[in-house]
């Protein structure tokens, strides 16, 4: 598809959905005019530096912060024990089962530490330098405790406990069974009638959701209220939760998002820092900014995945799916954070993905770990059921020795079959998805591509070629808020929005949606264009400021357009209802006889008469007439709950070159269909595949938190936990099928994710597509070059990485302790 | 503390810093050139890329105290106020950024690229820019961009064998 | 982060250099582009008391002839390296193995001698300057002296410089007859440090390769010459095959380490392979 060119005439009024407008965001982007939380600066601030804890897990015996407090320009420094009756527990919003342990989280460590990089002492200082250097100078004496690693070692009977005043390490067990959801038949039964069962246990590594904008927030205590500027994608979730665990009311606080550099799940939380900030600030009444390095972001900011899969698939001979059964081992790390358990839990019903299957059963256990907690990463439980069932699907059709796609088509739900209650009991609401796989067939040049391959194994070249399939559909839109009830999520799924219809016909649109990104300013602009007939120019939105913005649920989960787009557009709808009855006061005509067009009322059948809805907000602020009985303004808001979620899908291939003597991989092309419904903006809808797509091929290939048997983060520079730069990235063929979500008004299904859910598994089974006739079966990702040499050369799925970090700078990157001093900090590392 | 004189966009400041006291951190903090920012330790991400003497730097890696003498660039230097660089139109216009933390750092190492190879192909704009992670947007948009900028900034046509959008 | 603090000087000649180095005490660091330092202390893993900043120092930049060598002053940047006509026509292999060093950013700040004086196992140039035998021109207080680049490195990121020693230019000897030229980088992304790496400079006379030279990336503590491989391909047909063979013998003598990237006994494969990838190409086959 092409994008439509700017608007050029004025007669017909034009829809601004759909056109590729160039972003209002942009201005400031590209010029340096930002407001980023770190640029700013209020008289007396004063800076935090936090200082970790470099052991994995261990009992604090003895904290000593004299020579910290006396260093030139510390003005305090605190300790776990300083805090300790009122800092609570850092909130979790999900205990998806009614038995959930959960050992609770202060926000600084007071008697033990449980990961690397834990808060144990806040140096307050004048300057950001002089906290810094003051960190060195606490001394804490740490009595070390066996670390707890492998989740598969942790749950077993008798392991070293992470929390010692817990039974296990088991945080939850969580079950369904489709059977007893009386949705599917017995899956025990199918298993044992299938003439095939595949099984497989597949590693969906650790990640860092890594969003370039270091976290930062900055406090400013007025009298008994404090405003937070934070980098947060959640201000509203921050408000409330602040104001629960600190006890800091909700009226007396003020939170700001302001220019917020990404985020991808990994700044949907309430860290620690941000509970400190607020509780130094009250106790000093002075103004503080803590804002992180990159290696303590990359050590401490909560990571994503982790999970371990034993994923089960039964068929008969014929290709026909019969059953599939899911364990997983996710871990949580030494804490529950905001929706932690939540996230392999939401997967639970995404692992049936497009397939019909008649029995399903899904398991879970959420484990203890000593490393950082996990918790949302773009997809957040999507991906991970979406890679497993995608490769499932290439094991069982290399079982049955059928064609990976055929064998997909055999058993996906067919396009009148919409909507279509799955296994898991979710309502799929529209989509093609034959439609979006002969697309993407055909962007990709796919005959090519397999002769291509033909020709390479029958002539032994040492690069083979494989071409890897992922059918995939997500659930967006989160969420109906019933539907979070029943899952025991602690708060509900709407959005909010209202307009402002300012005296001379401006609009000030305010959502509850935060963006960090986005491009909501843009989009949101193109919708209200639409809804009142004025001028895309004309129309300002606000967001991110719990003052401007007091209601919301901000950003995640592909929510913003389904769910607070919506709100934007009723709202829009009861500004033109409201005007209406102010138009056909001053027009004297009845409300029934009145047209909306083009931003204007017009009488029926009466040429030349008509009375813009701008002029009407002149009018209505004047307030000199207007009808007896209304009050005296058109501005509107909207709240929107969702009864269903969006369902987005795509047919995402990949076309892999294998190096075979030295493992090398390399994406030859990429091409993906994406059915996203209806399209606002075609320019931001590209580029959020495009970055979705950056990030799933990237877990693919290049990303992984690896831990040391110490449970020390090896990967805790760029240095060593890789971010694709632009030539480690193929150039990505994109398109699109629209078949309009039902479920909103505007039709959309949510674009933010589906890329980073779709990837990764057409990756790897492009990859083992094209060294499978050497007998590969799997590889462990990220597909390191050494897996891919080793599972070509000596079998298996490539096994463990050495977990010592590069030796580039003397060992810095296993070092990377920052804010922690450790013996062997010191230029020439420990190598 | 050490004198130093130096020219930012434009402007000249003699200023007295700790030997220590990184660029950025000068730029960001005694002058509030907070346009540009700081997004690794590493020198990995690039973000803080301005020009030193007309030379691309990472400039939290380079000290305070080096820039004496210097000339230094930053992205609210490259163009006068209320006028865009080629480079800052075209990631506007190819839709080059998102969230656009990177922004700054990329547009000033591609300005850089484009004034050493004022015709880069697809495969140099990428590694012409390997010294600048983005997370947002894939690159794709971004070596659009610059390929289109580029084609500005010699006085040609657009070179760029991709149509905006076109989702091909 | 932000470095310790420290002292700074800056000299702007090799005898200001050498007598604030001198001056500096026990805890100096000597500071070239900075590239790997300035990180380095960022992270607070060094923090040393003195810095002493050769940026100003003019004489130890460019690159010049001499006689039956090329000098390279050690403070010369790698971009001024990779447009420098001398290295293009007598040390191409230089410049193909500074392309892949780093970025542009960082290219225009490290420097040649910073590079080596630092001798990084995985950094790109210790090899290369071995395997063109390339002569390490050290200045010290007392004079100076000359060391080959087989005894300049010592071990992990040790070389032959006393305390008190500056690198100050490298003398690459210019290569007779027929050489082709070339830098096998293996690594996962473009910004990252070498995995392993081949430096490869042969010469070949009609259908024979007539000398070899092999400089190897990363797979010990030091950079290593691939001497079974040279000695193999001496007097070699230039041909695959006796390429392949004689690049079966890269991983002799060496010990490589085991990292997140790779392990030791896949290093040692993995040099097989891009040795005879480098020889192939830099023989024109």
């Amino acid at each position: 598809m092409t994008m439509v060119d700017e608007p050029t005439g004025t007669q017909a009024p034009e829809k601004e959905v759909g056109k590729a407008r160039r972003r209002k965001e942009d201005a400031r982007l590209i010029t340096g005019k930002t407001t980023w939380t770190d640029n700013m600066s209020l008289p007396g601030m004063l800076h935090i530096a936090v200082v970790r804890s470099p052991v994995a897990h261990a009992r604090i015996s003895n904290v000593d912060v004299s020579a910290a407090k006396a260093a030139p320009g510390v003005i305090e420094v605190y300790t776990g024990r300083d805090f300790a009756e009122e800092q609570g527990s850092l909130p979790c919003a999900w205990p998806v089962t009614p038995d959930m342990v959960n050992p609770g989280h202060p926000s600084i460590a007071v008697d033990s530490v449980n990961h690397v990089g834990e808060a144990v002492a806040l140096i307050v200082a004048r300057s950001k330098v002089a906290a810094q250097d003051a960190v060195e100078l606490v001394d804490i004496d740490y009595d070390v405790l066996p670390p707890v690693l492998r989740m598969e070692e942790a749950v077993k009977d008798g392991a070293d406990l992470v929390h010692d005043e817990l039974s296990s390490n088991t945080s939850y067990h969580f079950v369904f069974d489709a059977g007893d959801a009386g949705l599917g038949g017995n899956t025990d039964q199918a298993f044992a009638d299938a003439e095939v069962v595949v099984s497989r246990r597949f590693v969906n590594q650790r990640l860092i959701p890594a969003f370039m904008e270091p976290r930062s927030c900055v406090v400013s205590p007025q009298g008994d209220n404090y405003t937070m500027w934070s980098s947060t994608q959640i201000p509203h979730i921050l408000r409330v939760m602040l104001a629960m665990v600190t006890g800091v009311p909700e009226h007396k606080l003020r939170i700001i998002a302001p220019d917020v550099g990404g985020g991808f799940g990994g700044k949907l939380q309430v860290n620690p820092e941000e509970v400190l900030a607020l509780l130094v600030a009250r106790r000093l009444g002075k103004p503080v900014k803590w804002t992180e390095t990159r290696s303590e972001s990359l050590m401490t900011a909560h990571h994503g995945r982790d999970q371990i899969q034993f994923i089960d698939i039964a068929a008969d001979r014929e290709g026909n799916v019969k059953g599939l059964k899911v364990r997983l081992l996710a871990d949580m790390g030494a804490y529950l954070r905001l929706i932690t358990p939540g996230v392999p839990a939401l997967g639970a019903f995404m692992f049936p993905a497009i397939y019909k299957f008649p029995a399903y059963h899904f398991e879970c256990d959420g484990v203890f770990t000593n490393k950082v907690p996990t918790d949302a990463y773009r997809g957040a439980g999507r991906p991970e059921a979406t890679f497993a069932v995608e490769r499932i699907m290439d094991e069982l059709a290399v079982e049955l020795g059928m064609d990976p796609l055929e064998l997909r088509r055999k058993n996906w739900i067919q396009a009148q079959e919409f909507p279509f209650t799955t296994i898991a009991g979710l309502e799929y609401d529209s989509g093609d998805y034959e439609q979006a796989t002969q697309q993407a067939l055909q962007l990709i040049g796919y005959d090519e591509l397999r002769a291509e391959q033909r020709q390479r194994r029958e002539s032994g070249d040492p690069v083979q070629l494989g071409i890897g399939f992922s059918t995939f559909t997500e659930m967006c839109g989160l969420a109906p808020s019933r539907v979070l009830g029943s899952l025991a999520f602690g708060a509900g799924g709407w959005e909010h929005a209202s307009i402002r219809m300012l005296p001379t016909g401006k609009v000030e649109v305010v959502t509850g949606s935060t963006p960090h990104g986005q491009g909501h300013e843009t989009a949101w602009s193109q919708l209200v264009a639409d809804e009142l007939g004025v001028p895309f120019e004309d129309v300002e939105v606000l967001h991110g400021d719990t003052s401007i913005s007091s209601r919301g649920l901000d950003t995640y989960g592909s929510r913003s357009l389904v769910v607070g787009g919506t709100a934007v557009v009723k709202a829009a709808e009861k500004v033109v209802a409201k005007a209406r009855k102010i138009a056909a006061h001053l027009l004297e005509a009845s409300e029934d006889d009145l047209e909306f067009t083009g931003g204007k009322f017009s009488v029926r059948g009466t040429p030349g008469t008509g009375l813009g809805i701008q002029e009407i907000a002149l009018a209505i602020f004047a307030a000199h007439n207007y009808p007896e009985g209304i009050e005296p303004s058109i501005d509107a808001d909207a709240t929107f709950d969702p009864v269903n979620f969006s369902f987005p899908h795509g047919t995402h291939i990949c076309a892999m070159e294998v190096d075979t003597e030295t493992g090398m991989v390399k994406i030859r092309k990429y091409a993906s269909v994406d059915d996203i419904g209806k399209i606002v903006n075609p320019l931001i809808v590209e580029g959020q595949i495009h970055g979705g797509l950056a990030q799933g091929i990237a877990q693919a290939l290049y990303e992984e938190a690896v831990y040391d048997d110490d449970g020390n983060l090896t990967t805790g520079t760029f240095v060593d936990y890789l971010v694709p730069a632009a030539s480690d990235l193929p150039h990505f063929d994109t398109g699109n099928t629209v078949h309009e979500a039902p479920g909103n008004p505007i039709g959309a299904k949510g674009v933010g994710e589906a890329g980073c859910i779709a990837s990764t598994p057409a990756v790897v089974n492009a990859a083992l597509d094209a060294v499978r006739h050497l007998g590969v079966t799997d590889i462990q990702m990220p597909l390191t070059p050494e897996r891919v040499w080793r599972a070509i050369h000596q079998g298996g799925d490539g096994g463990e990485r050495a977990t010592a970090g590069t030796i580039a700078w003397g060992g810095a990157s296993t070092e990377t302790t920052t804010g922690v001093s450790t013996d062997a900090s010191s230029l020439g590392g420990d190598r | 503390m050490t004198e130093i004189n130096v020219r930012v966009d434009g402007v000249a400041y003699a200023d007295a810093v700790e030997p220590r006291t990184l660029l950025v951190h000068y730029l960001r903090e005694q002058l509030g050139k907070v346009g540009t920012v700081v997004g690794c330790d590493t020198s990995n991400c690039g973000a803080c890329t301005v020009h030193l003497d007309g030379e691309a730097v990472k400039s939290c890696t380079v000290l305070a105290v080096q820039a004496d003498g210097c000339e230094v660039t930053t992205i609210e230097g490259i163009a006068p106020q209320g006028s865009l660089h080629p480079m800052q139109k075209a990631f506007h216009e190819m839709h080059g950024l998102q969230c656009g933390f990177c922004t700054p750092g990329m547009i000033m190492a591609s300005i850089d690229l484009v004034n050493d190879n004022p015709n880069p192909t697809d495969d140099e704009v990428r590694e012409g820019i390997e010294g600048n992670l983005c997370r947002c947007t894939g690159y794709q948009n971004i070596v659009r961009a610059v390929q289109q900028a580029a084609a500005e900034m010699s006085g040609g046509a657009p070179t760029s064998s991709e149509t905006l959008g076109a989702q091909s | 982060m932000i470095p310790a603090a420290f002292a700074y000087a800056r000299p702007t000649t090799i005898d200001e250099a050498l007598q604030a180095v001198a001056d500096g005490g026990e805890d100096v660091k000597i500071m070239a582009g900075g590239q790997s330092l300035i990180p380095v202390m960022r992270l607070r893993l060094a923090a040393p008391e003195t810095v002493v900043d050769l940026t100003r120092v003019a004489e130890m930049r460019g690159v010049r002839e001499e006689g039956d060598a090329i000098v390279i002053g050690a403070m010369t940047t790698h971009s001024d390296v990779l447009s420098d006509p001398l290295i293009a026509q007598w040390a191409p292999l230089i410049a193909d193995a500074t392309e892949t060093v780093a970025d542009r950013q960082v290219r225009h700040r490290g420097t040649f001698g910073g590079a080596l004086a630092h001798a990084d196992p995985a950094g790109d140039l210790p090899a290369v300057a071995l395997a063109l035998d390339a002569e390490f021109v050290i200045a010290g207080l007392n004079g100076r002296r000359t060391v080959g680049a087989a005894e300049f490195f010592v071990d992990y990121l040790t070389t032959a410089l006393e305390e008190g020693e500056l690198l100050v230019e490298i003398r690459v000897p210019k290569l007779q007859g027929t050489w082709g030229m070339h830098y096998e980088k293996f690594n996962r992304v473009a910004q990252a440090w070498s995995i392993v790496a081949v430096a490869a400079a042969v010469r070949r006379e009609g259908g024979v390769i007539a000398e070899a030279r092999i400089g190897l990336t990363n797979m010990g503590p030091v950079p290593l010459r691939a001497s079974g491989v040279e000695a193999a391909l001496a007097g070699a047909e230039a041909t695959a095959e006796a390429i392949a063979a004689a690049a079966d013998r890269a991983a002799e003598g060496t010990s490589p380490s085991s990292d997140l990237n790779a392990q030791a006994d896949y290093r040692q494969h993995l040099v097989t392979v891009l040795t005879r990838r480098a020889v192939t190409a830099a023989a024109g086959l």
